[in-house]
């Protein structure tokens, strides 16, 4: 069109002067003149005809377009997709069209998400747990004294009153293609005293053939069922007794572990972690700081669709020196648990029951002196216990036991409630015996907003002693904010 | 004790003897059922598939339970939704599987990498409830990003297993004829539907709706993953009954009884849609999931 435009503008131009000039000029002149404009005319025409040449060449490039819309059309109906949804939301629609153009080049849509410009890029994922209690104790906790089983640092009662838990922010991401690392840094309060700690520090393999996995750094132990669970993912408010008596509620050094998982139907784990041998039940890091060695095997499945199962053994060796409980010598705990979920279909996020129990079998070969004053009051442990004399250097053989019992019933996303048993079975001699074992009782209701935070009620009878009772009320609040975690079984 | 131990760890020892590794078909692993169905199609005996959840499971929850390791353990591929819907079990799956094959490149394939999502959120903040950054995940319910998937899928298949890439290409080719087909005879029977709103459970259904020309009015949820709440679900009621909305809809693993109830109060009926492979008697494959939801819902539009 504007190609015929100019054209005609061009004629105008040529033919206006020369009609004026018309006048004045001989016949010569007139006839050369419409020569001129009969010549300017065959060329326009010629132009026109070019132009319509050009135009019908675009008509069927068009038409050929169509065509080939419709063949696409046809074969795929993607395109009258995109054109159906040009009618709805605009945002839709382009999302739409995206889509439809990844139908045609997915490796394309797959490409790495834009932002590698932002120098945070790269940050690991944070993930933050808040975490704090109300507690009431009919039985003062600066007093509190187990017969059998000093409270030794971090195993103590949640305190009188409103107290912050242990709060923590955690740091995640893989390394590079060989390497994952995680560092947890922990706040809380110690008797009064404030404390952050990195709770963990480690590294793990990705690269490891045929199901094995290293961690190097600092870790909980992969021992028992709880230990290598953090404490806001517990039932309870408090670990049990058995964790608190034996690993002063979990046992987490600087070490080494490997783990194998076997290529079978059934989960099976096998593994076994070389520790410092720095923090309770062991001390002194002998052996040349590699003195402390575990063992375990975690095996588990599913029976029918409702029902999975977890148990293992597990094995903890040290030599240990001067222990925050007193002893020195060759240190074996053993621990064998077992977790059972029922829930319909699989939903144990909606329904359904967990039951969970650990046993412990605690073997000392060594001997004993009083801890250091701070560690633990030794009078009224001695108060506690008629036939100990813990303070004393004495030799200190023999077993203790304990073991707890869990059972915790979901009713729905919102709420569960929970019953749990435990007891603790002291020693007949050596520097903390007692003929009393300690028995504890606790229920449980928790309430939960989200996956993201929970408010957990709990009671608890306790006999510490045989002349003392503990009858507790906590009023827990749990949350985690940022990176979204993924939980064990 | 020791004697105890002893015994045990040797029965393990035996165990594994007996699982030694032998020559196999590609193993892989499907979290959703949607997946197993499509590898099926793609691949048919040629690999040997495990699938990690029920059409009866919420996905957005499942736990990282020992089965599940076992199963990530012999992967030679996972492949799930991805956009983090299994956020919360899958990355702890493969880490304590062990199996580097599985932990990224060629062994780990997810779905929402091959193509685009909808509905991403342009804020990030969990007062918005359970809300996934990477789109919404629910996309099984689109034939044609179901096709782009496919494609991907069998691409990968035949990088991991390079002998049998021919039937992979064959079978990808049969599927793809027989899908388009069946797209063809979908949208036409489900043409009465167009323009029709609904009310869902879980902001699950935006593919299908859109693809079908429907409109979500409302959600039982207040917030996605927040369960509905009665104070909600009352609110839903005048919108329900004023839109002339043409159902409730329900994914078969959800609680129907929120449904129920607003279908009592506003005559709509509650529908119960497969939502994937294994929702329903009719959902045996892909193909039957299509058909059974189309039909589902053009039973309650007459």
């Amino acid at each position: 069109m504007r190609l015929k435009l100019l054209l005609l503008c061009a004629a105008l131009a040529v033919t206006s002067p020369a009609a004026i000039a018309a006048e004045s000029a001989s016949e010569a002149q007139l006839q050369a003149l419409d020569a001129r404009i009969r010549a300017l005319e065959a060329d326009g025409q010629k132009l026109r005809e070019q132009a319509a040449a050009a135009l019908a060449a675009a008509d069927a490039a068009r038409a050929e377009l169509e065509k080939m819309k419709a063949t696409m059309q046809a074969s795929q109906q993607a395109t009258q997709q995109a054109a159906q949804q040009a009618t709805r939301e605009a945002t839709q629609q382009a999302q739409a069209t995206a889509a439809v153009a990844a139908v045609a080049a997915p490796a394309e849509a797959s490409a790495p998400n834009p932002g590698g410009a932002n120098g945070n890029a790269f940050n690991p994922g944070i993930a933050v747990i808040l975490n704090g209690n109300y507690a009431h104790h009919s039985l003062n906790p600066d007093n509190y004294v187990r017969a059998g089983f000093p409270i030794v640092a971090g195993a103590e009662p949640i305190p009188q009153g409103l107290s912050l838990g242990e709060s923590e922010i955690s740091f995640a991401a893989n390394i590079d293609d060989k390497f994952y690392g995680q560092f947890t840094l922990s706040y809380e309060d110690d008797n009064g005293g404030a404390s952050t700690s990195i709770e963990e520090a480690y590294i793990d393999t990705l690269t490891l053939p045929d199901g094995l996995s290293l961690r190097l750094g600092r870790f909980f132990s992969n021992i028992g069922y709880l230990n290598s669970h953090h404490a806001h993912t517990d039932n309870f408010v408090d670990r049990p007794l058995p964790y608190q008596a034996f690993l002063a509620n979990q046992y987490g050094d600087d070490g080494v572990q490997l783990r194998w998982v076997a290529p079978l139907d059934l989960f099976l784990e096998l593994g076994g972690e070389l520790f410092r041998g720095e923090n309770f039940p062991t001390a002194g890091a002998n052996r040349g700081g590699v003195g402390t060695h575990s063992l375990f095997a975690h095996a588990g499945g599913d029976v029918g669709t409702d029902n999975s199962w977890l148990a293992g053994v597990s094995m903890l060796n040290s030599k240990t020196t001067q222990a925050d409980d007193g002893f020195s010598g060759d240190h074996t705990l053993y621990i064998a648990d077992a977790t059972w979920k029922w829930a319909p279909n699989g939903n144990t996020k909606d329904g359904g029951v967990t039951l969970r129990s650990e046993y412990f079998l605690d073997q000392r070969d060594g001997t004993y002196s009083a801890p250091t004053a701070d560690a633990i009051d030794l009078t009224a442990q001695a108060a506690a216990d008629p036939l100990a004399d813990p303070a004393l250097t004495q030799p200190w053989i023999g077993d203790r036991r304990g073991v707890y019992v869990e059972a915790v019933y979901r009713l729905n996303r919102s709420w569960d409630m929970g019953y749990r048993f435990d007891k603790l079975w002291a020693a007949n001699s050596g520097p903390y015996a007692s003929d009393f074992d300690p028995v504890r009782h606790s229920v449980e209701l928790t309430w939960r907003n989200s996956e993201f935070s929970f408010f957990r009620l709990q009671y608890s009878h306790d006999d510490p002693t045989r002349t003392t009772t503990d009858n507790a009320l906590f009023l827990q609040y749990d949350v985690s904010l940022g990176a979204h975690g993924a939980h064990k079984f | 004790m020791g004697i105890k131990m002893n015994k045990y760890t040797f029965i393990l020892l035996l165990l594994c003897a007996l699982a030694a590794p032998q020559a196999h078909a590609l193993n892989v692993f499907a979290c959703e059922p949607e997946w197993g169905s499509l590898l099926h199609e793609l691949a048919g005996d040629a690999i040997q598939v495990d699938v990690g959840t029920s059409a009866l499971q919420d996905v957005h929850v499942i736990e990282a339970k020992p089965s599940l390791i076992a199963k990530v353990r012999r992967a030679d591929l996972i492949v799930c939704t991805g956009a983090e819907l299994e956020i919360g079990w899958l990355p702890q799956l493969i880490r304590q599987s062990g199996n580097s094959k599985v932990a990224s490149g060629p062994g780990y394939f997810l779905a929402s990498d091959q193509i685009t999502t909808l509905e991403k959120p342009t804020k990030l903040d969990r007062s918005e409830g359970d809300i996934h950054p990477g789109g919404n995940p629910h996309f099984q319910m689109d034939p044609y990003r179901m096709l782009a998937i496919a494609k991907a899928l069998d691409a990968r298949l035949a990088e991991l297993d390079p002998a049998k890439a021919a039937t992979y290409k064959q079978r990808l080719d049969d599927f793809t004829t027989r899908w388009q087909t069946a797209i063809k005879g979908w949208e036409a029977k489900a043409a009465p539907l167009k323009g029709r709103k609904v009310v869902v459970h879980h902001w699950s259904w935006i593919y299908l709706l859109t693809w079908l020309n429907m409109e979500q009015i409302g959600a039982l949820e207040p917030k996605p993953g927040v369960p509905p709440t009665s104070s909600h679900l009352a609110s839903l009621v005048d919108l329900t009954k004023a839109s002339n909305a043409l159902a409730i809809i329900s994914a078969a693993y959800q609680d129907p009884k929120p449904g129920q109830w607003l279908s009592e109060r506003t005559g709509v009926p509650a529908v119960i849609l497969p939502f994937t492979v294994g929702g329903d008697d009719r959902s045996k494959d892909l193909f039957g999931l299509y058909d059974s939801t189309i039909d589902k819902l053009l039973a309650v539009a007459k």
